[in-house]
């Protein structure tokens, strides 16, 4: 029967022979939950009783929510900061990295070794850093050259920027390696023929590396926009005491989510919210795909 | 006579093989959940220990997890059924608990309320519902005030302060400022994060004249003209010319563990960190009391509840070990083993445990000790947190700032009782 | 290796002039001088984390970078507790067995999102990729209870069924999948190769630094997996390495001397993968017969 199909048809059992498995593992293990978790958003539930209808009110509640506006625009500074700054930062190392014989492999492992390191044990490094003297590093610094004092982290203008650092350079070495590969399955043929052609190496760069580095850049635009919008690590460890930074200067969406659901136990809020930054994220990833198509 | 005999032996063989094994079959296994910490952990073994040999049909096994993470555990746990017979739940959740049905209160006959009223610290009554207790503690908590001896030594300070004001003296002396007017070395520690904001509540509130709440804590009352003075000479403390700073070294029992602090407060539950920080010489004593001589202290206490999934023989094993570890004898375990202090004052408040130097101050606290009743103890906590960046990072007035903190509190009790 | 860095480099400077030679060199320097010093920035968190994990407990508030009594008795104590090896093996079995899983079914269904038209591709592309968009805290419920019904509470499998493919993985393959030419795979169609043994011998090999990437990636993210093993997990002996080490943190006092010195023990093994698999990250991929 297999052999009286078309090629193309043949194509299709195959593909779904492939994707069998896993679209039930998809289904089973994260559509069920994520369902589940927005039939949740409109009940109310504190995890240990039972579940009651509410309608609309968890949403009603957040929109009346002055935090959760707050929240938001955290959860946005986050992204249109940290996206650009850490695909910047990390192309540029990737790219003079490609370059680089001496002590290639050591230099990639300085970058990459953040990556590699606990994230909770990071930010409280980080977070003794910004501490105001006579603890903090940075502080300390500035005392030596005379400078006055920053406050980091007891500030509502400071603290965001400030706990975004560590999450750009947790992130870096990653998003590296990720573009040394990128770089690396360009084929050499293409530089060959620009070689010959005489070209430039802006041109080279801008010609041929960058439009064929298209797709490790459509992933990790996407990729690291959702780590972003979903930044939480960070942010919990380095504000412990005041969850979410003073006044909620740094609370982001997913720190929102967490305290609504494991230190408040409305669960029907939670979820909500957590309906609310699926959306987003569903938004920005597409608009992404979208704008980063092939035309 | 012979066939006889050897039935009767083998008939005693049988009924005995039979008892040994009715006897096993009779064994009940209880679960036991707690948080993890060395000295409580180590102290429940040789609770169950002793248990279990006055008890040899009841076997006893616990579980701990990580103290952070303890609360979420247990909320994922016991309504999926999977939790324990006997639980231990901070005093704040037990609304919670008790309104999803997933502990029962404990039988009035083993646990007679009139009695526990009479033999228990008062506080323990919040517990009390009719006739019924729900849960009861094994050890309570309350604040006192920790100073660095040597530090004290080395300013020429006698003894810690007996009052507010003394505490701003000695807290004077013994700040110390770098050239550019950085604290180097604080008075005292600050942080509404850590303690303070039970100080606040319950100690500076009241001793400034005022009461934090009314109506059995469902009113907040502390936007008034105490409570403002009150919140004016908290975070007079940290302001310049004052003897600490918020945010000093990041957490106020780091500051104080690191000898860059002379006073510190704190709860009972501290002392064994401070004992294996190497190098501190520590003192504690009572809260400072106003300059009426007016003391008041706040308590916490963390209680054991029997679970809705305990029943027929589970149940009553697990009556029996509750009422073992609120006994007299783990009470003294308990303070032994853990430094927790015990819940009746026939306990603690023995002529050795009162006047023991470490415990002392705590035990004797007690005495004028209110427990706030929290809904929600962590975003109670923020509200006050926030109360005093307001004030601080954004210059906002104490009293503007003290009534948007009550005000959120009070909706936030507000829909609590609404819904429970 | 370097040979093929060699290489590399060459492609570079062959686009110089002679006279331009030296200018070359100039700028190869500064490069190198400024990769190097970013590099070192990068690492000073991490020599701070080693510096705190050598100790004293009075001591870790102290901005000086060298401890005054240096000392491996954080190491000792660590080590020396018998649990910490149960943890590390349970972390090892999870983060190995869930890794092959991702580098297998990640990399079948990205190549088959990728190089295959089928009705409902990109459906069910979007899909997967929406399963990022859900944070792990919202999850761990569902999945709390539907381990409870299967009986996978405090078991391996129960720790790591969640992440046995990511929607991540798919992705990145599916991306990398892009850079590999049609033109190869109708070659190994009419050289008369099914499809499974054209994922697998033709494309597979050319995506190599993607999947070491991946595996990288999915290793490090089960390493430090935190809230879902402490939900589903009971027993002590079950816990997996974070799960351990966060119980240095008790509630009157956080050992960070021991939380430090548990995270650069932890961060041996992720090193170790690393080391493993980077070769074929920087080896690149050589695609004979290509015409550009």
């Amino acid at each position: 029967m297999y052999k009286n199909l078309s090629i193309a048809q043949k194509h299709i059992v195959w593909a779904w022979a492939f994707l069998a498995l896993p679209v039930v593992f998809y289904v089973v293990i994260r559509f069920y939950p994520t369902a589940n978790a927005m039939l949740i958003s409109f009940q109310d539930w504190n995890l240990l009783g039972s579940r009651t209808w509410a309608g609309m009110e968890n949403y009603q509640k957040l929109w009346n929510d002055p935090v959760f506006w707050q929240v938001f625009r955290n959860t946005f500074v986050y992204l249109i900061l940290g996206t650009p700054i850490s695909l910047v930062l990390s192309f540029v190392v990737a790219y003079h990295l490609d370059k680089t014989r001496f002590m290639h492999g050591t230099i990639r492992m300085l970058y990459f070794l953040p990556f590699m390191t606990s994230a909770v044990a990071m930010a409280w490094v980080w977070r003794w850093f910004y501490q105001p003297v006579p603890i903090g590093l940075f502080n300390n610094w500035l005392a030596q050259f005379g400078i006055p004092q920053i406050e980091f982290l007891r500030s509502t203008t400071n603290a965001l920027p400030a706990i975004l650092a560590p999450a750009v350079w947790a992130g870096l070495g990653f998003q590296i390696i990720i573009f040394m590969a990128g770089l690396r399955a360009i084929p050499q043929s293409y530089y060959e023929a620009a070689r010959i052609d005489g070209v430039s190496k802006w041109s080279v760069l801008f010609e041929i590396t960058i439009p064929l580095l298209k797709p490790t850049i459509v992933f990790l635009v996407v990729f690291s926009s959702i780590g972003f919008l979903r930044i939480f690590d960070q942010v919990f460890n380095m504000t412990t005491g005041d969850p979410g930074g003073p006044l909620n200067s740094t609370k982001p969406l997913v720190l929102q989510i967490y305290q609504s659901a494991f230190t408040d136990f409305d669960m029907g809020y939670a979820a909500a919210q957590t309906v609310v930054l699926f959306l987003i994220l569903l938004v920005v990833s597409l608009l992404q795909l979208y704008l980063l198509r092939d035309r | 006579m012979r066939f006889t005999k050897l039935k009767a032996a083998a008939l005693a063989t049988a009924t005995s093989a039979l008892t040994v094994l009715s006897s096993a079959a009779n064994a009940v296994e209880i679960e036991y959940w707690q948080y993890f910490f060395d000295a409580r952990v180590a102290a429940m073994e040789q609770l169950i220990e002793n248990f279990q040999a006055a008890n040899p049909d009841i076997t006893v096994t616990m579980t701990h997890f990580p103290y952070a993470d303890y609360r979420t555990k247990v909320a994922a746990a016991i309504p999926a059924g999977e939790g324990p017979d006997v639980v231990q739940l901070f005093y704040g959740w037990l609304n919670d608990y008790k309104a999803a049905e997933l502990i029962q209160p404990l039988p009035a006959g083993d646990f007679p309320a009139d009695a526990i009223d009479a033999e228990f610290f008062p506080m323990v009554s919040a517990m009390r519902e009719g006739d019924s207790y729900w849960a009861l503690p094994t050890a309570v908590r309350s604040l006192a005030l920790f100073y660095n001896e040597r530090l004290f030594e080395e300013a020429g300070i006698d003894g810690p302060p007996e009052t507010l004001d003394e505490m701003l003296e000695i807290g004077a002396t013994l700040t110390e400022r770098d050239g550019a007017g950085n604290i180097t070395q604080a008075g005292l520690t600050m942080g509404m994060n850590a303690q303070d904001h039970h100080w606040f509540r319950e100690g500076l509130v009241r001793q400034f004249g005022g009461e934090p709440y009314l109506d059995d804590y469902k009113t907040v009352n502390y936007n008034t003209e105490a409570g403002q003075k009150a919140m004016e000479f908290y975070i007079g403390l940290g302001e310049e010319g004052g003897i600490g700073a918020i945010g000093f070294m990041d957490e106020p029992q780091a500051a104080f563990k690191a000898g860059r602090a002379g006073m510190h407060i704190d709860g009972s539950f501290r002392i064994g960190s401070l004992n294996k920080t190497r190098g501190l010489k520590w003192g504690v004593t009572e809260l400072p009391a106003n300059a009426d001589g007016v003391r008041s202290n706040y308590s916490s206490y963390w209680v054991n509840a029997i679970t809705t999934k305990a029943e027929g023989e589970k149940y009553d094993a697990a009556v029996k070990f509750m009422q073992y570890i609120t006994s007299d004898e783990a009470m003294q375990i308990w303070l032994d083993v853990v430094g927790e202090l015990p819940a009746k004052p026939s306990v603690g408040l023995t002529e050795e445990n009162a006047n023991n130097e470490t415990f002392g101050p705590f035990i004797r606290g007690l005495a004028y000790a209110n427990t706030t009743k929290f809904v929600n103890e962590s975003a109670q906590r923020q509200l006050l947190i926030d109360a005093v960046e307001r004030v601080k990072l954004q210059g906002a007035s104490i009293a503007d700032s003290l009534a948007e903190a009550a005000a959120a509190e009070q909706k936030l009790l507000d829909d609590f009782y609404a819904s429970n | 290796m370097a040979a093929v860095d060699d290489i590399r480099a060459s492609s570079d400077t062959l686009f110089e002039s002679r006279a331009a030679r030296r200018k070359a060199n100039m700028g190869q320097y500064i490069r190198w001088s400024l990769l190097f010093l970013g590099g070192i920035m990068m690492v000073m968190p991490i020599v701070y984390m080693l510096s705190t994990s050598l100790k004293w407990p009075h001591e870790i508030y102290d901005v000086s970078l060298i401890p005054k009594e240096p000392h491996l008795e954080n190491y000792t104590f660590v080590l020396e507790d018998g649990r910490f090896y149960g943890w590390f093996i349970n972390s090892l079995i999870i983060a190995t067995i869930t890794t092959i899983s991702n580098v297998l079914f990640d990399s079948l269904v990205g190549y088959t999102l990728c190089k295959f038209r089928f009705p409902g591709r990109y459906i069910i592309f979007i899909a997967i990729l929406s399963t990022l968009m859900i944070p792990t805290e919202m999850l761990v419920i569902p999945w709390y209870l539907m381990s409870q019904s299967f009986g996978w509470l405090d078991t391996h499998w129960g720790i790591m069924f969640p992440g046995l493919m990511t929607a991540f993985g798919t992705f990145l393959m599916k991306q990398f999948f892009e850079t590999v030419p049609d033109d190869f795979i109708e070659a190994a169609r009419i050289d008369g190769l099914n499809e499974l043994q054209i994922w697998w011998t033709v494309a597979m090999p050319l995506v190599r630094p993607a999947l070491a990437a991946l595996a990288i990636f999915v290793f490090l993210g089960n390493w430090t997996a935190f809230i879902w093993p402490l939900i589903v997990t009971n027993s002590w002996d079950m816990y997996t390495l974070p799960v351990g080490l966060s119980t240095f943190a008790d509630e009157a006092d956080v050992a960070w001397e021991l939380v430090m010195t548990g995270a650069a023990i932890s961060t041996i093994p992720t090193l170790v993968v690393f080391l493993i698999f980077q070769r074929f990250i920087i080896r690149g991929v050589v695609m004979a017969g290509l015409k550009g």
